[in-house]
């Protein structure tokens, strides 16, 4: 790539308009012209009439749409940001028009799960790699797209709209990506990193939601900083066990996908995911904070995950599975908390070699 | 051999000559103009060394590199098939680097190494380059029709004069099943780069005589330089349009020249063929891992003829065809089971020794030919060079059967680009679509399955012994209930027959039918003609085995398919 192709008029895609899926395309808007798909008609024409979208104030350069063909024929380099509970469908819709020369960047930190027939999440007893895939496997299984990417790393939406230093990450195993990741992301703000391992930092930045409901729960409890610190200490040696049982190689969560980001979420009250665990230790039931939030919290369905696969893999995870129970059956956070204070954890680190 | 009811009637046919005459094939093209072919890849393999070792300290200590490592092959590992004049040359390469380094180093100078590097380059190219003749192949192909159906009547039919019967050909003997008419159609259509599995020393001639039957054109082909020692096979190889690979050099220069010639030649429109697994599978496992060296030709290739192809002219497209070889009986089994024993065992060094003289050869055919039971060769499907499956048209299609254009793959922005740690990624997910292909389109023998079942029935019955532990057992006190021993057969066979439904795995037809007749195939045919059987019944009507070790080897052939958790 040449220094000519950043002046290429050819806009970048964003799909979804959420909180994050904004603020990617804010950020994009600063090199290039963007197209946000929206897939309500309301957001779309709000963004027309006022410039704005959930708090943020949206860039001039940002024209959003309702027509994933028109996007896909528009724009070469896509950055798919929807909830992992609707990607795969997302994909399934946009996949007749993508070709392999279009490079997708997806920015969702879930999993997406394949079950067998007749089974529910709620009755299925364990899953395994066959079931449960990441979002850029997601891509790779839907369409012809090859040079796939994800951004990881704190990337906290509010925050990075009011242009605080922030760093991101972006995976790929193709160098390709990386650079024009960087390019199109980079200012004087915000530092991007590149990685070359997709399948583990992007388990990285779903993992840690687990730990940051716990770091949540610790808050509402009103314990202090010794508490998080023995926390997310303990919750790395967890995610890098778990992560390895999926395919992730150990490096990736050492990084700013891995551990920025688990230090970000679990200190942010901003983090939905972290306010899910704040709110169960103040005695509210899932359903009411469920109820209470207006954008899904991926880390609730990514514990209903990892607890099945770390049963199928046979791999130690106290925090994942006393989050479980608290989420799921009726242990109260007090009760966790004393449960995993007494499990036996004699080793400190025995994921380096 | 009663066995062979259950056979199903071969329909092996004859298969007319896809192109006519050998003027018309493209490895005929490319020997007619041999010498400027050399030095095309010497030239092109000279600015890629020069790109991968851009300044002149680099480079000389390549060159020096190299050196070092020709001296050692030549005072350590010398084959007949060396040329003569080999020490005299490095020792003159050597001299000249040592007068070059003598000097200081500086930017400017009479860049002798490059006229170096290109001595080397040239001499590796000539070496490398196979000579197609189009009478000589004609000649070989026939002596080998001629002597392979001698032999094999000489087998079959057990009287005098058998030998002079035309009553058995080969075509009886080794059945070709899978996409056939698709590969035959596609050699017009484009050029072929066919990756089998390598089991035996036999693969290199059997391949060949299944090109040749199916009526493709001859393809080029890397052939262990190993092979060459023996005059006779040399002989054929070379009219077989073989060039030759030397797995003894490792160094920079010769393996980019390697490269080269398969990579210029496949652009050529040379269909090709390698072995993608390096050497013999030396486990009996189906290949895993492939050498991504020869496959990343086949990916520049294509994104030169794309790069190259002017407006208005179709490109022509490469299609990659695996194919899988499957026996009963592997007559080096024994062989390869130990040096890769004795590897896993002690990471001891295995040199890359010549263990076959022409006499050995021949008693191997003569063994093969006289005793060998049946051997299929499955066609795969034809994929593009990045593993998505083909029409009969060479149409690329993705999984909803919608049709993608290949040339899209190579895109930056609206134009190709030349981009090698992109096509290095190409290469290795090509990689892994073959390995799926493989175990999706072999065969499983019943002989697979019974080496399978008796020796995952051993381990789980010695839970605490490991492979090492478990081989040491002696095999004397090794015996299975036969009723046992059917039921496992009968469960894991089911497990085969779901594989295939999935599209996970294929199997032989005698495989079906009533389980006793399917092990009583399996027992005799297993590894029947080595010294000691690896599987067979007693008196009682039991299972044992007189060797573990070879029975560990034919077991392997179904690992990877994860059938383990149903014994």
């Amino acid at each position: 790539m040449t220094s000519r192709n950043l002046s290429d008029d050819r806009p970048v895609g964003v799909i979804g308009a959420g909180n994050f899926g904004t603020t990617v395309a804010n950020l994009l808007a600063r090199h290039r012209k963007v197209l946000l798909y929206a897939r309500d008609e309301k957001v779309i024409k709000q963004i027309i009439d006022k410039r704005e979208n959930r708090g943020h104030k949206m860039s001039k350069h940002i024209t959003p749409i309702n027509d994933l063909r028109f996007l896909a024929e528009q724009c070469d380099v896509i950055f798919p940001i929807v909830p992992s509970a609707h990607f795969r469908s997302m994909m399934k819709k946009l996949s007749p028009y993508l070709h392999p020369y279009h490079i997708l960047i997806h920015g969702t930190k879930g999993l997406d799960i394949t079950l067998p027939k007749g089974q529910t999440i709620e009755t299925v007893t364990k899953l395994n790699r066959n079931q449960v895939k990441t979002m850029s496997e997601v891509i790779r299984e839907e369409s012809v797209v090859v040079r796939v990417g994800c951004l990881a790393g704190p990337n906290l939406s509010k925050e990075l709209a009011s242009r605080h230093p922030a760093a991101t990450v972006i995976a790929s195993p193709f160098n390709e990506v990386l650079s024009i990741g960087k390019r199109l992301l980079r200012n004087d703000r915000f530092q991007v990193y590149g990685n070359n391992e997709l399948i583990g930092v992007e388990l990285a930045g779903v993992l840690k939601n687990i730990i940051a409901i716990a770091s949540g729960a610790l808050s509402g409890m009103g314990y202090g900083e010794n508490a998080r610190g023995l926390l997310i200490s303990r919750g790395v040696v967890e995610i890098i066990h778990l992560g390895r049982a999926l395919g992730g190689k150990t490096k990736a969560f050492l990084g700013v996908a891995g551990i920025g980001d688990l230090v970000a979420t679990s200190n942010s009250t901003f983090s939905r995911n972290f306010q899910v665990g704040y709110k169960l230790a103040q005695g509210m039931s899932l359903k009411e904070i469920l109820e209470s939030m207006d954008e899904v919290a991926e880390g609730i369905n990514t514990v209903r995950i990892m607890k099945k696969c770390a049963d199928y893999y046979k791999v130690r995870a106290p925090i994942t599975n006393t989050i479980y129970q608290v989420l799921f059956e009726d242990l109260t956070a007090k009760e966790a908390l004393n449960y995993l204070m007494r499990y036996p954890l004699n080793v400190d680190i025995d994921f380096i070699d | 051999m009663a066995v062979e009811v259950i056979e199903k009637k071969n329909k092996n046919k004859r298969y007319k000559p896809v192109l006519d005459g050998i003027p018309d094939w493209p490895v005929y093209q490319l020997s007619k103009n041999r010498k400027e072919f050399i030095e095309e890849v010497a030239g092109q393999s000279l600015t890629r060394i020069k790109e991968l070792r851009p300044t002149r300290k680099q480079l000389i200590d390549e060159l020096e590199a190299t050196v070092y490592r020709e001296q050692q092959r030549m005072k350590r590992n010398r084959w007949r098939v060396d040329p003569q004049d080999e020490p005299k040359f490095w020792s003159k390469v050597k001299s000249d680097l040592v007068e070059l380094t003598a000097k200081p180093l500086t930017d400017e100078g009479n860049n002798k190494e490059e006229e170096i590097l290109k001595w080397i380059v040239q001499r590796y190219a000539n070496e490398i380059a196979g000579k197609f003749n189009p009478s000589s192949y004609k000649f070989a192909r026939n002596i080998i029709k001629f002597w392979f159906a001698r032999l094999l009547n000489a087998a079959r039919v057990k009287k005098f004069g058998a030998v002079f019967r035309n009553q058995y050909t080969l075509r009886d003997k080794i059945q070709i099943v899978g996409k056939v008419k698709q590969l035959r159609k596609l050699t017009k259509e484009g050029t072929i780069v066919m990756v089998p599995t390598h089991v035996s020393n036999l693969d290199s001639i059997l391949i060949g005589w299944v090109i040749h039957s199916l009526g493709l054109p001859a393809f080029i082909y890397g052939a262990g330089l190993n092979l060459f020692n023996i005059k006779i096979i040399a002989y054929f190889m070379n009219s077989l349009g073989a060039y030759k690979v030397d797995r003894r050099k490792k160094n920079l220069p010769y393996l980019e020249t390697l490269k080269m010639y398969s990579g210029l030649a496949i652009q050529k429109g040379a269909h090709s063929l390698f072995f993608p697994g390096g050497t013999r599978s030396r486990s009996g496992t189906i290949e895993k891992m492939l050498k991504l060296g020869l496959l990343s030709t086949a990916t520049e290739a294509q994104r030169n003829i794309y790069l190259n192809t002017p407006e208005g002219e179709e490109p022509r497209k490469i299609f990659v065809v695996p194919v899988t070889l499957n026996y009963h009986f592997v007559l080096d089994a024994p062989e390869l089971i130990d040096d890769y024993l004795s590897m896993k065992g002690q990471d001891r060094y295995l040199p890359e020794e010549d263990k076959y003289g022409s006499i050995q050869l021949l008693q191997f055919l003569f063994k093969f030919f006289t005793k060998g039971s049946n051997i299929s060769v499955s066609v795969g499907r034809a994929l593009d060079i990045m593993g998505n499956y083909v029409d009969d048209e060479g149409n690329s299609l993705d999984a909803q059967n919608r049709t993608i254009n290949t040339r899209d793959y190579f895109l930056s922005n609206g134009h190709i680009t030349i981009d090698n740690q992109r096509e290095d990624e190409y290469t290795r997910m090509l990689s892994q679509r073959i390995v799926a292909e493989y175990h999706r389109i072999h065969r499983v023998f019943a002989s697979h399955l019974v080496a399978f079942v008796a020796f995952e029935l051993w381990q789980k019955k010695h839970p605490k012994l490991d492979l090492f532990g478990l081989l040491r057992l002696p095999e004397e006190d090794l015996e299975l209930e036969y009723a046992e021993f059917k039921q496992t057969c009968k469960r894991v066979r089911k497990q085969i027959y779901r594989l295939k439904k999935e599209d996970k795995a294929n199997y032989a037809t005698h495989l079906k039918g009533k389980i006793d007749l399917v092990i009583r195939h399996g027992l005799e045919n297993v590894g029947t003609f080595h010294l000691k059987r690896p599987l067979l019944m007693n008196k009682k009507g039991n299972i044992v085995t007189q060797d573990l070790n070879t029975l560990y080897y034919y077991h392997n052939r179904l690992v990877g398919y994860d059938l383990e958790k149903f014994i």
